[in-house]
């Protein structure tokens, strides 16, 4: 794409301190700006102008301070991708903090509006549930629950599927038909009654929910990462590390691992997005967070009671499109990330 | 080179292959990749392999190394003795502690013995600290003077680099740098040059040659073309089927082969100063199964000598000359000695 140097203004090449002041400025008008559309003191209509507006000089802004000191454009897709992961896991983090409105007391909101529309300027920037608990307050601390869990899910199902897969893959033979046994019987057994069996034994907490949902990944993954293994051991400088000495520890960690893991992270994105979903059922179930304390899966599985979905869309479209825009920015994150330190992504 | 051998012949061999049979049991049968081998090297000596794709030279030098070994389908039997250890008695941790210091080898592919995602710098430091303990900093210069030392310019630059940031010409220099990180005594080359442009062959097979002369180390170059190795080594062994069919220096080879498939073979090269077009001869017929190979000479259905006796009985290597031996009932150009106490010898002495 083509994007001409910001320095060059009416065809005079500014100085860096020049360019610098100016993106600064252009930064601050536009941070202004979209805090003034989203207070909403100003008549209605001017409102989203106003944030439009102003996330465009922020963007310009940041454009050019980045290229007065290093010289380089900025990725607007990237771009965007990171401020939403930083704002949401910011906002997480501090939301107890944060003016929200409430997001699990039922009792503290029966004077609340039930149903109410998203941008409506008032309390409620996202709205209200049935409950008339404040949207954007549970999607924010939603997002603790099910960003932790799904991050430790797919960790542990990252850690657990790659140890095992290449030792399956290395060795072959025994150990290879043994874990296929393992890992087939867990792929036989049907995700839902997996669950079921885990709820009855494990309490509802964080961790043991992470552990259940990792139990779903796991299968996957040792899967992905025993078919690469088994590709890359055949390649020659597998052999050539063992003809210098290589331990078959050192050769599966040192020359496999950093083979077998690109497509696994990859991977990984993709699950985590499914997790997410499935910890709703595992509340559903009873080993998990129990509504209304929320989560997105709880929040999506909300939309489904009556006629819910029909004559109040955006109770799934506000959890839908978190989660949407999330699961997005997490894969382009990656794959930029991959493009950047992949050594083998600049021959694709 | 002939002053050379002569200082080193009295030093005991560095490498003494006895009898090394490699066979894998597959679902079509005993495969006998390697079928009964000899041979000995001493210090400063450099050895051609040749033989065409599927004799057996990549497995032998792989058995030879032991990162071929009795275990699972395979099946060893033998003795190989690198710098007095009988590799094939030791424990993996002992044959591990030779690869690198004692013996090293490179590979035919360079595309596929470096790995991908490591950078260059790495692939020599890893066996530098793993066997000679040296530091990260110690290591890496290290690292600098064996990648310029083979030739690669700017080599500090270059550790940082992935392989596919270089040609394969360079690749293979890198090979040949982390085969030499820890100074063996014996480098063993499996078609180093295979995989390469022709105008890069000459200069990779010339630098290993230089590279050999200069540590004093026994190499064993491993090639289809004997074009390789004409002018490079002090010796020849021609393979063919897993066994070798004649032995003999490099000189007296080009000279006056005994074998036919040897003289075959020696036909095939095209020689620098025929005029262009000529027709090269190549040999009839493929190379057995190895699963299943013909009773009596393995070349004998391809051999223009081939008698009936040929189809019957497996000629035995014996010595024609000091030094030279071959294994054929009706070699080309040389009788064949008179030998009585050859154990099952009976089939010999009718032959002669
Ligand atoms: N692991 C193995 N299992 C079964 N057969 C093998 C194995 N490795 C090599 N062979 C067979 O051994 C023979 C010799 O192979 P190789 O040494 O690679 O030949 P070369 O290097 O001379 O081209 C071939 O017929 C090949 O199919
Ligand atoms: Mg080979």
């Amino acid at each position: 794409m083509y994007m001409p140097d910001p320095g060059f203004v009416r065809g005079t090449l500014l100085r860096r301190g020049q360019l610098a002041r100016r993106g600064a400025a252009l930064l601050v008008a536009g941070l202004v700006a979209v805090a003034l559309g989203l207070s909403g003191v100003l008549v209605a209509v001017v409102n989203p102008v106003l944030i439009i507006g102003g996330l465009v000089a922020v963007y310009a802004g940041v454009d050019r301070l980045v290229w007065a000191a290093r010289r380089r454009r900025l990725d607007l897709l990237l771009g965007l991708a990171s401020a939403w992961l930083v704002l949401l896991v910011g906002a997480a983090i501090l939301a107890p903090v944060l003016p929200l409105g409430e997001h699990e007391d039922v009792a503290a909101t029966i004077t609340d509006p039930i149903f109410l529309e998203p941008f409506t300027y008032g309390d409620h920037p996202l709205g209200t549930n049935g409950a008339g608990l404040d949207m954007l307050a549970r999607v924010i601390y939603g997002a603790r629950a099910s960003l932790t869990i799904a991050v430790m899910a797919v960790t542990i199902g990252l850690v657990v599927g790659s140890a095992i897969g290449i030792i399956a893959g290395f060795y072959r033979r025994k150990v290879d038909t043994v874990i296929g046994i393992f890992t087939n019987a867990l792929l036989a057994v049907p995700p839902l009654i997996l669950l079921i069996v885990l709820a009855t034994v494990l309490d509802p907490k964080v961790r043991n929910m992470a552990i259940a949902l990792s139990l779903l990944t796991i299968p996957t993954m040792v899967r992905l990462a025993r078919a690469n293994t088994i590709a890359y051991s055949q390649r020659e400088f597998v052999l050539a590390a063992r003809a210098l000495g290589a331990t078959k520890g050192r050769i599966m960690v040192r020359e496999l691992l950093p083979n077998v893991l690109p497509p696994m992270l990859s991977m990984a994105v993709v699950v985590m997005s499914a997790l997410i979903v499935a910890e709703a059922s595992l509340s559903f179930l009873g080993l998990g967070i129990q509504p209304p304390s929320p989560t997105w899966g709880n929040m999506i599985l909300e939309a489904e009671a009556n006629d819910t979905m029909t004559e109040h869309p955006f109770i799934l479209l506000v959890p839908g499109t978190v989660l949407f825009l999330t699961v997005y920015s997490v894969n382009l994150l990656g794959e930029r990330a991959q493009q950047r330190w992949d050594p083998r992504g600049a021959k694709l | 080179m002939s002053t050379e051998v002569a200082s080193t012949t009295q030093a005991p061999p560095v490498l003494e292959v006895v009898d090394l049979e490699t066979r894998f049991h597959t679902a079509r049968g005993v495969v006998r990749a390697v079928d009964g081998v000899s041979l000995s090297l001493r210090a400063g000596e450099t050895l051609g392999l040749v033989g065409e794709s599927g004799s057996g030279k990549s497995v032998l030098g792989r058995t030879l190394m032991g990162l071929i070994a009795t275990g699972g389908t395979t099946e060893v039997s033998g003795t190989v003795r690198i710098a007095g250890q009988a590799v094939h008695e030791l424990s993996g941790r002992q044959r591990r502690k030779l690869w690198g210091p004692k013996i090293a080898m490179v590979f035919q592919d360079p595309m596929t013995s470096l790995n991908p995602v490591r950078p260059i710098g790495v692939h020599l430091t890893d066996p530098l600290r793993l066997h000679l303990g040296l530091s990260r900093r110690a290591a890496k210069e290290r690292a600098v003077e064996l990648l310029d030392r083979v030739g690669i310019p700017d080599p500090r630059r270059r550790l940082e680099q992935y392989p596919h940031e270089l040609s394969g010409g360079m690749r293979q220099r890198v090979m040949i740098a982390v085969a030499l990180s820890c100074d063996p005594e014996i480098l063993i080359a499996d078609e180093p040059t295979t995989a390469l442009d022709v105008t890069v062959q000459k200069q990779i097979l010339d630098l290993l040659g230089s590279l050999a002369r200069e540590r004093q180390m026994a190499t064993v170059l491993i090639s289809h073309d004997l074009g390789a190795v004409e002018g490079r080594t002090d010796r020849v062994v021609v393979m063919y089927a897993g066994r070798a069919v004649e032995t003999a220096p490099t000189t007296e080879l080009f000279a006056a082969p005994h074998h036919p498939y040897a003289e075959a073979l020696i036909g095939s090269v095209p020689a620098l100063d025929a005029p262009p077009h000529t027709v090269l001869r190549a040999i009839d017929g493929t190379p057995p199964d190895m699963a299943n190979p013909p009773v009596g000479c393995r070349y004998a259905p391809r051999c223009n000598r081939a008698q009936d006796l040929c189809r019957d009985q497996m000629p035995l290597l014996l010595d024609t000359s000091p030094g030279r031996s071959v294994a054929c009932h009706f070699p080309v150009s040389v009788a064949l000695p008179d030998v009585p106490e050859v154990p099952d010898g009976a089939n010999e002495k009718e032959t002669v």
